[in-house]
C-alpha cells in the first residue's frame, strides 16, 4: 500500500541525493516526491509516497530519522490528511470539439491554461484518484502531454506540523568519549 | 586567527585529541602534508596503500576505542578508501577520513584525479561533508568526529578541495561547535520499555543473553557482566561480540552462528527468552529466520532504532545506549538461579572441540595452531584476524579474554595486517597477534613495510593451506568438489619477510609450533611465522546458509565419537 512521508531537511546541495539514495539502497520504491521550501530559511519541505508495507514503512520511518540533514520525519498515512497532484494536460482539441472539452474540464475544476490551434493544456489540482479520473475521461480525446507533480501533503487540524522536532530530548553533539 | 585550511585541518584534528592519524600523500593533499610538517604533536602512519591506511585507523579504533583518522589524496587514493571505510560501516567502527578534492573551480569537469568521493561514500559513511572554503573545515571536521562517535558510530568523510587547504581563513574553534543536534538517539531507555523486558526476564525459565558488539562499543562490558551474575543466565557471543565477555567466565558460552557451537546454536534453538543486547540478528547469527529460537521472546537493547524489526520481529524493543539500558535494568531485577538451564546446556558441550585440537598424525591442523597461540599467550594477548577459515578457527579456539579485532560485517579479506599495524599503534602496551590465511595475506603484504618503517612489533602467523579454504570447503561441501580457482600459491612468505626485514620461520610439524610461537614472543622485533597445515580442513560446525540454525554440520571427530558410544552400547 501507499505511505506518505512528510520529510523537513535541511537545504543543502546532496540533500535529495542522501534521501533517495536511502530508498534505493534499501529496496523500497519511490511512487512520488516533491521537494520545495517552507517558511524558514534553510529548511526544505519533502512530500514521498512509498510503496510498501507497514513493517517497510516503519523502516523507511528509521532510515530516514538516521539521516543527519533530515529534521523530521512524520508519516501521514497514520493521520487525516490532504494529499493533493496538480497535472498539467495537453489535449488535442481541434476548434469544434474544444467547448466539449472545457465544459468536461469545468466538472473537474480544470482550468484551461492555454489554447493553441489544435490543442490545449488544462491545469488540474486534486487527489490522485481525482486526476486519474480526468486522465481517463481526456484519453478518448487524446492526451499529447502530462505533467504531473507527485503528492503534496499536509494533516489537518490546527498546526499539528512544523519543523521542530518531537522528540524535546535532543542530543548535543559534544563529544564523548 | 588567520591561518591556512591545511593549518586548521591539523589544529582542529589536535583539538579532537588526535595524535595519530595514517595516511599517503598526494596531489591535492600536498598543502596538508606541507602543514604537517609544523606539527610534531601529530605522528603520521604511512601505509603502502591507502586501503591498508584505512583498515589501519579502523584497527587502531578498536583497539584503543578512539576515534580513528586517515587521510587520502583525491581519486585513486579517496577511491582505496572504500573497502575500508564499508567495512567500519557495517562493523560501526567511529572513523573520520579526510580526502583530498580537485580546487573547487574545477569540481564537476572531470579534472584530473577528480572523482565524485561524497557520491561514492555516501551509502558506506554514516555522513560526508565536501567542503569548499577554509573557514568551514573546522565546523565540518568538528562535526564529522561528533557524529563518528555519537550513537551507532560510523565513518565520517571529510572531502577538502586544494583551494580550501591553501586560502587563509578565519580558525575559530569555539565558534566552530556544532549547531545541529542529532535528533532520535535517545540515550535513555524508556520506562515502559525497561518495565516490560523485565518481566520477561523474570518469568523466563531458560533465558539467553545475546552479547554483540555494541557491549565493547558503549563500554557496557563490566555491567553485562553484572547482570549476567545476578540473573545466572548464560552469555552466547556474536562473532563481533566476542569481546563481551572473556571466555574464561563461567556464564560465557561461546559464539552462535553460522560456526558457532553445537550447544550455544541449540542453546537459542530452545530458549524461552532471548536478551539481545547490541547485536542485529545477522542472516550468519539467525539462521533460517522462520526457524530461529522459535521458543523464544525477545529483547532487543540497540541504540540504533532502524535494526528493531528489521531481520527479527521482536516482542520488547529498548532504544537506548546499552549501558545506560543495563545500568537502568540492573536494580530493577533480583537474583535468579538458571541451574539447571545451565547444567543442561554445560552437558551438551560434548568434546569434540578439544578432540579437534587433540594429538593429530601427519600434517598441522590449524586449529593447533590457534590453540597453541592461545596456550601460550595465556589468552591475553590482542588478536587481530583475518577473513575465511582462519577467522572462525581464531574465533573458535583462541579463548579471548579480551579483544578479537575482525572484519565481521563486511569479512574483508586483506583487513588482518593492517588492522593489526593500527591495533598496535592504538595500544603498544598489548601483544599483537595477528593470524592470517595465505590468501588474505597476500591481499596487503606490502604493509609489512610500514611495520619496519615503524619500528613496531608485530607478531604475525601465517596459516597457509594451498586454498583459498572458506571457499574451497564451500566447494567440497556443496559443489561437488569442484575447486574452482581455490587453489592459491604462494611465495615463500620468509623470504617475503626476510626481504622486508623481518625474521621468520616455516613450520610444518606439530612439535615445531609451540617453539616456534615461542620464538616470536621472544623476538624483540616482529616476527613471522609460517604454518604449513593440512589443505582440506573445514571449519565445523556449520550450519549452511539459509538453513536452520540446529541444523548443523558437525565436526569429524564428534561423528566419530558418536559411531564409538553407539557401538559401546550395543
Amino acid at each position: 500500500m501507499s505511505h506518505v512521508f512528510v520529510v523537513y531537511t535541511d537545504d543543502e546541495p546532496g540533500v535529495l541525493n542522501r534521501v533517495t539514495s536511502l530508498f534505493r539502497r534499501r529496496g523500497f520504491n519511490i511512487h512520488s516526491l516533491t521537494v520545495g521550501p517552507t517558511e524558514h530559511s534553510g529548511i526544505s519541505r519533502m512530500t514521498i509516497v512509498v510503496e510498501t508495507d507497514e513493517a517497510g514503512a516503519k523502516m523507511a520511518h528509521a532510515h530516514l530519522e538516521k539521516l543527519l540533514n533530515v529534521q523530521r520525519v512524520e508519516q501521514l498515512s497514520r493521520f487525516p490528511s490532504i494529499v493533493r497532484d496538480l497535472v498539467l494536460l495537453r489535449v488535442k482539441a481541434d476548434p469544434d470539439i474544444r467547448p466539449q472539452i472545457m465544459q468536461l474540464g469545468t466538472a473537474f475544476r480544470a482550468a484551461v491554461v492555454d489554447i493553441a490551434a489544435d490543442s490545449l493544456i488544462l491545469e488540474c489540482t486534486g487527489s490522485a484518484g481525482k486526476i486519474d479520473a480526468l486522465l481517463d475521461v481526456m484519453r478518448p480525446y487524446g492526451i499529447l502531454e502530462i505533467g504531473r507533480t507527485g503528492a503534496v501533503a499536509m494533516a489537518r487540524g490546527a498546526g499539528f506540523f512544523g519543523v521542530q522536532s518531537s522528540y524535546t530530548a535532543s542530543e548535543s553533539l559534544a563529544p564523548q568519549r | 586567527m588567520e591561518l591556512s585550511g591545511a593549518q586548521i585541518i591539523w589544529e582542529s584534528l589536535i583539538r579532537e585529541g588526535v595524535d595519530t592519524v595514517f595516511g599517503y600523500p598526494g596531489g591535492t593533499v600536498i598543502n596538508l602534508y606541507d602543514a604537517l610538517l609544523d606539527y610534531p604533536a601529530i605522528h603520521h602512519v604511512l601505509a603502502r596503500h591507502e586501503q591498508g591506511a584505512c583498515h589501519m585507523a579502523d584497527g587502531y579504533s578498536r583497539a584503543s576505542g578512539r576515534t580513528g583518522v586517515v587521510i587520502a589524496t583525491s581519486g585513486p587514493g579517496a577511491m582505496n578508501l572504500v573497502t575500508g571505510l564499508a567495512n567500519a560501516m557495517l562493523d560501526s567502527i567511529p572513523m573520520v577520513a579526510i580526502t583530498g578534492q580537485v580546487r573547487s573551480n574545477l569540481l564537476g569537469s572531470d579534472a584530473f584525479q577528480e572523482i565524485d568521493v561524497t557520491g561514492v561514500t555516501l551509502p558506506i559513511t554514516k555522513h560526508n561533508y565536501l567542503v569548499q572554503r577554509p573557514e568551514d573545515i573546522a565546523p565540518a571536521i568538528r562535526e564529522a568526529f561528533a557524529v563518528a562517535r555519537t550513537g551507532r558510530p560510523g565513518p565520517v568523510l571529510v572531502d577538502i578541495t586544494t583551494d580550501a587547504q591553501k586560502l587563509k581563513g578565519n580558525f575559530d574553534w569555539d565558534a566552530a561547535a556544532p549547531k545541529r543536534h542529532l535528533r532520535h538517539i535517545p540515550r535513555q531507555p524508556s520506562e515502559e520499555a525497561l518495565e516490560q523486558a523485565c518481566r520477561l526476564i523474570r518469568h523466563a525459565k531458560r533465558p539467553v543473553i545475546l552479547a554483540g558488539n555494541g557491549i565493547r562499543l558503549s563500554s557496557a562490558e563490566a555491567e553485562l557482566c553484572t547482570l549476567a551474575e545476578k540473573l545466572n543466565v548464560p552469555v552466547i557471543t556474536t562473532l563481533m561480540g566476542i569481546n563481551a565477555l572473556p571466555a574464561s567466565h563461567p556464564l560465557n558460552m561461546g559464539m552462535l552462528g553460522m560456526h558457532g557451537e553445537s550447544w550455544t546454536n541449540k542453546a537459542v534453538q530452545g530458549a524461552d527468552l532471548l536478551i539481545a543486547l547490541g547485536m542485529r540478528f545477522s542472516d550468519r547469527v539467525t539462521g533460517d529466520l522462520k526457524t530461529f529460537a522459535p521458543h523464544a521472546k525477545k529483547i532487543h537493547v540497540d541504540v540504533d532504532s532502524s535494526e528493531i524489526d528489521k531481520n527479527v520481529k521482536v516482542d520488547v524493543p529498548v532504544v537506548a545506549d546499552l549501558r545506560a539500558a543495563l545500568t537502568a535494568m540492573l536494580p530493577r531485577l533480583e537474583a535468579m538461579e538458571h541451574d539447571e538451564w545451565l547444567g543442561h546446556i554445560r552437558s551438551t558441550k560434548g568434546e569434540a572441540q578439544a578432540e579437534a585440537i587433540l594429538g593429530h598424525e601427519g600434517l598441522i591442523q590449524a586449529p593447533q595452531v590457534i590453540h597453541e597461540i592461545w596456550k601460550a599467550t595465556e589468552g591475553k594477548a590482542l588478536m587481530v584476524s583475518d577473513v575465511g577459515q582462519n577467522q572462525m578457527w581464531e574465533a573458535q579456539y583462541y579463548k579471548h579474554e579480551h579483544g578479537l579485532i575482525t572484519s565481521g560485517g563486511l569479512g574483508t579479506m586483506g583487513f588482518g595486517l593492517p588492522a593489526a599495524i593500527g591495533a598496535k599503534m592504538g595500544r603498544p602496551d598489548r601483544e599483537v597477534w595477528i593470524v592470517a590465511g595465505d590468501g588474505g595475506f597476500q591481499m596487503n603484504i606490502q604493509e609489512l613495510m610500514t611495520i619496519i618503517q615503524e619500528g613496531l612489533k608485530v607478531n604475525i602467523a601465517v596459516v597457509n593451506n594451498g586454498y583459498l579454504g572458506m571457499v574451497r570447503q564451500w566447494q567440497e561441501l556443496f559443489y561437488e568438489r569442484r575447486y574452482a580457482s581455490t587453489p592459491i600459491l604462494s611465495p615463500d612468505f620468509v623470504k617475503v619477510a626476510a626481504a622486508y626485514g623481518i625474521a621468520g620461520e616455516s613450520v610444518s610439524s606439530f612439535d615445531d609450533v609451540a617453539p616456534a610461537i615461542q620464538r616470536a614472543r621472544a623476538e624483540s622485533g616482529s616476527y613471522l611465522i609460517e604454518f604449513r597445515v593440512e589443505p582440506e580442513l573445514s571449519v565445523f560446525p556449520m550450519v549452511p546458509a539459509g538453513a536452520s540454525l540446529h541444523d548443523m554440520l558437525r565436526r569429524p571427530e564428534h561423528a566419530k565419537a558418536t559411531a564409538k558410544k553407539k557401538a559401546g552400547k550395543r
